[in-house]
């Protein structure tokens, strides 16, 4: 990444006497995981573009915890949450996105009830918005043509019932839509959720994350899209193990959009 | 003796539908077993839901052909029930067919009644057949063994019987086949029994009277033991069905007054708890057993068809992990049986049996290979929210029991000291920006 990333803090801010637009939730998977931040780069450089003025927490910011929940520890997981919001309600965001979806669907639901009210988007969301509004412009032409299937994430789809924001701006890109067989409601989890991520799987015939790249491959895809840091490290790791590596990539949909930025 | 056929008649409805009444109220019994659970509000929302999933069955044509045969059976039910009503009449009274008095409009009646009864018999066919010769696959899970297989082809046999029995009863009413109206369908089975004497005739009509009327209360009474139960319990299951997003899963109140609690600096822990407020033993975190889940997941539990669509899109059960959520349905219920006969054995209470649903009916095992992806609820044509269960149970074996496989907890450990589920120093959470 050569040019520089205007990545200011909520801090920054603060000390300026000024409130950002909108909080950028980092999350723990973008903030350390090699991949993910590959993606968090990407958005960044989109909000740069739309000259978005956005703050992140930094090293204020803490795991939502959300997978705590999830593998039943309710205890961390309102701990972290009441420090969180203690820490959000003081600098008083009213608005925040997030490229993962596990925190948007925690920030947005399971935070509210313990004093944490925002506005909360998913990039996929917030990115339909800047294009809407005509703060941000795409290329037509990089992925034209290109065969993209997109895998729904759990925690977008069917948890929050968003399935058409990452497919619309899959569209303006001018790619080549391709579902498969279980889409949108129907569609089948790439096995990160609920704490999985971080243990082996029970056991079985066969890993849920390659059955799912099964079901992308079907489609005979040149991109597998996605709009969650877990699902992708998911179906790369899928796609490693049918060996399609040199023939499919995995991408966020925001690395799409900043692609076709031709920033 | 004039009036021998209509005290035969009272005493078996009274019969039935005692013992159905009886039935009802270990069921309401059994289902407040279960912790309170607030579902107030949003009455509008709950009355549609209701009728749209219920009564609409709006969530069994996204698979059309189950769907669709599953509509025909419902409305034909439905619908030659009103037959009944005349039934019911009849018996009490001496009468025969005493709404034939209403004219061409009876014809009408009877007619699509026969019709649907025809329908019904071919759906139920086409049922048995996807059961039994094509093998649906989720029809042959590890958990459809003995008596949740026999019980589905029981409930096909019955409405196969049911059926005929209309029909022959229709075919064989030497009057009503004289009237010549509404006889669409059982004009040609009467020519089956050409030839047979009228007094003969008269026989075959009343036992078919007899058998249909008495195997609708042996069925009425079969429901509580059976998944067929749904036909009642869809209805309040649907309208106290999940109302939020299905990702948002509730936080727990007694944890948030301890997590208050610490978190406040000013807080006295010495201090004497408020008055009102929960003295006696502290609120335990999760579910063990089915009393400590709430009464709407044991209505749930009841309400299941054990239809199989939750475990047919499972991820853990399609890559062959022990998990089904339609297992875990079938055991709180099968536990909730057990917990409720062991009330009824000790004079209304509950002595310990040394069981729990957690452990001696649902392994960690299968707990712990859910990935809270919700398809199991997405699924369900009557709402139900396996994953809640799935996670009450997960709640009881990390905070009861610091009982989580030993990634999961270095995973926790993590959190807890550094704010992200891996070990990177929380001070480094900005370093991708220079990267
Ligand atoms: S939420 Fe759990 S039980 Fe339900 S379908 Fe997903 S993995 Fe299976
Ligand atoms: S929980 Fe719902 S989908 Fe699953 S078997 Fe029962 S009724 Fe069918």
């Amino acid at each position: 990444m050569s040019e520089l990333l205007k990545v200011p803090t909520m801090a920054e801010f603060m000390a300026q006497g000024k409130q950002p637009e909108v909080l950028f939730w980092v999350g723990s998977a973008g903030s350390f995981d090699d991949r993910a931040k590959k993606i968090t780069k990407a958005f960044v450089k989109i909000l740069n573009s739309a000259n978005v003025e956005f703050a992140v927490l930094g090293t204020e910011e803490s795991c939502t915890g959300d997978i705590a929940k999830r593998a039943g520890n309710e205890f961390l997981f309102q701990m972290q949450a009441v420090t969180n919001i203690e820490v959000l309600n003081a600098y008083e965001v009213k608005k925040i996105v997030t490229c993962d979806p596990h925190s948007f669907n925690c920030l947005k639901n399971e935070y509210p009830g313990l004093g944490g009210n925002y506005e909360v988007l998913h990039h996929t969301q917030f990115i339909k918005e800047l294009i809407n509004s005509r703060r941000l412009a795409v290329q037509q032409d990089v992925y034209k043509d290109k065969r993209i299937t997109f895998h729904d994430p759990c925690y977008l789809g069917r948890a929050n019932n968003e399935y058409d924001a990452p497919r619309d701006l899959l569209k303006l890109i001018n790619a080549r839509i391709f579902e498969m067989r279980r889409h949108k409601q129907t569609a089948l989890c790439c096995g990160a959720g609920g704490a999985q991520m971080f243990k082996e799987p029970e056991k079985g015939d066969m890993d849920i994350n390659v059955l799912r790249t099964e079901d992308a491959l079907e489609t005979r895809p040149n991109i597998i899209a996605t709009g969650c840091p877990y699902c992708n490290t998911m179906m790369t790791d899928g796609i490693k193990a049918k060996e399609k590596e040199n023939d499919v990539v995995v991408m966020d949909v925001a690395e799409l959009i900043a692609n076709a930025q031709n920033l | 003796m004039e009036y021998l056929p209509n005290v035969l008649f009272a005493i078996a409805l009274i019969v039935g539908i005692g013992y159905f009444t009886k039935n009802v109220k270990k069921l309401i019994r059994n289902i407040k077993l279960g912790q309170d659970v607030d579902v107030g509000g949003h009455k509008s929302q709950r009355w549609k839901n209701m009728a749209m999933i219920a009564l609409g069955q709006s969530k069994m044509v996204n698979r059309p052909i189950a769907g669709i045969l599953h509509i025909i059976v419902y409305v034909g039910f439905i619908i030659i029930n009103i037959e009944v009503l005349e039934i019911i009449i009849d018996g009490l009274m001496g009468s025969h067919r005493i709404f034939s008095g209403i004219g061409a409009l009876y014809g009408v009646l009877i007619g699509s009644f026969e019709v649907l009864a025809v329908l019904v018999f071919i759906a139920v066919v086409l049922f048995w057949v996807r059961r039994n010769i094509i093998r649906l696959k989720r029809f042959w899970n590890s958990e459809m063994t003995s008596w949740p297989k026999n019980d589905g082809n029981y409930i096909l046999y019955f409405e196969m019987v049911l059926m005929t029995l209309f029909l022959i009863m229709n075919a064989t009413d030497v009057h009503f086949q004289a009237m010549n109206s509404g006889n669409v369908v059982s004009q040609f089975i009467a020519a089956w029994f050409d030839g047979v004497s009228e007094s003969g005739l008269h026989l075959i009509e009343r036992s078919a009277w007899w058998l249909h009327i008495l195997g609708i209360l042996v069925f009425l009474n079969y429901l509580y033991f059976s998944k067929h139960l749904h036909i009642l319990l869809a209805f309040p299951n649907t309208y106290y069905g999940k109302l939020v997003p299905k990702g948002q899963l509730n936080n727990l109140d007694s944890v948030t007054s301890e997590v208050k609690m610490m978190m406040d600096p000013n807080a006295d822990p010495f201090a004497t708890p408020a008055e009102g407020a929960d003295t006696e033993e502290p609120a335990k975190f999760g579910a063990s057993d089915v009393q400590d889940l709430n009464w709407v997941q044991l209505l749930n539990a009841y309400t299941c068809t054990e239809c199989g669509r939750c475990t047919s899109a499972c991820p853990a059960n399609l890559t062959g992990k022990k998990l089904s959520p339609r297992k875990i349905m079938m055991d709180t219920r099968d536990r909730l049986e057990e917990v409720g006969k062991n009330i009824d054995a000790n004079h209304g209470e509950f002595k310990d049996d040394g069981k729990q649903l957690l452990g001696d009916y649902v392994t960690h095992e299968e707990l712990w290979a859910c990935t809270t992806c919700n398809a199991c609820v997405e699924e369900c044509p009557v709402s139900i929210d396996p994953l809640s269960i799935i996670l009450e149970m997960r709640r009881y074996l990390v905070m009861e029991q610091s009982a989580a496989p030993v990634e999961l907890n270095n995973m926790m450990t993590n959190i807890e000291n550094n704010g992200a589920p891996w070990p990177y120093n929380q001070m480094d959470r900005l370093n991708w920006k220079n990267e």
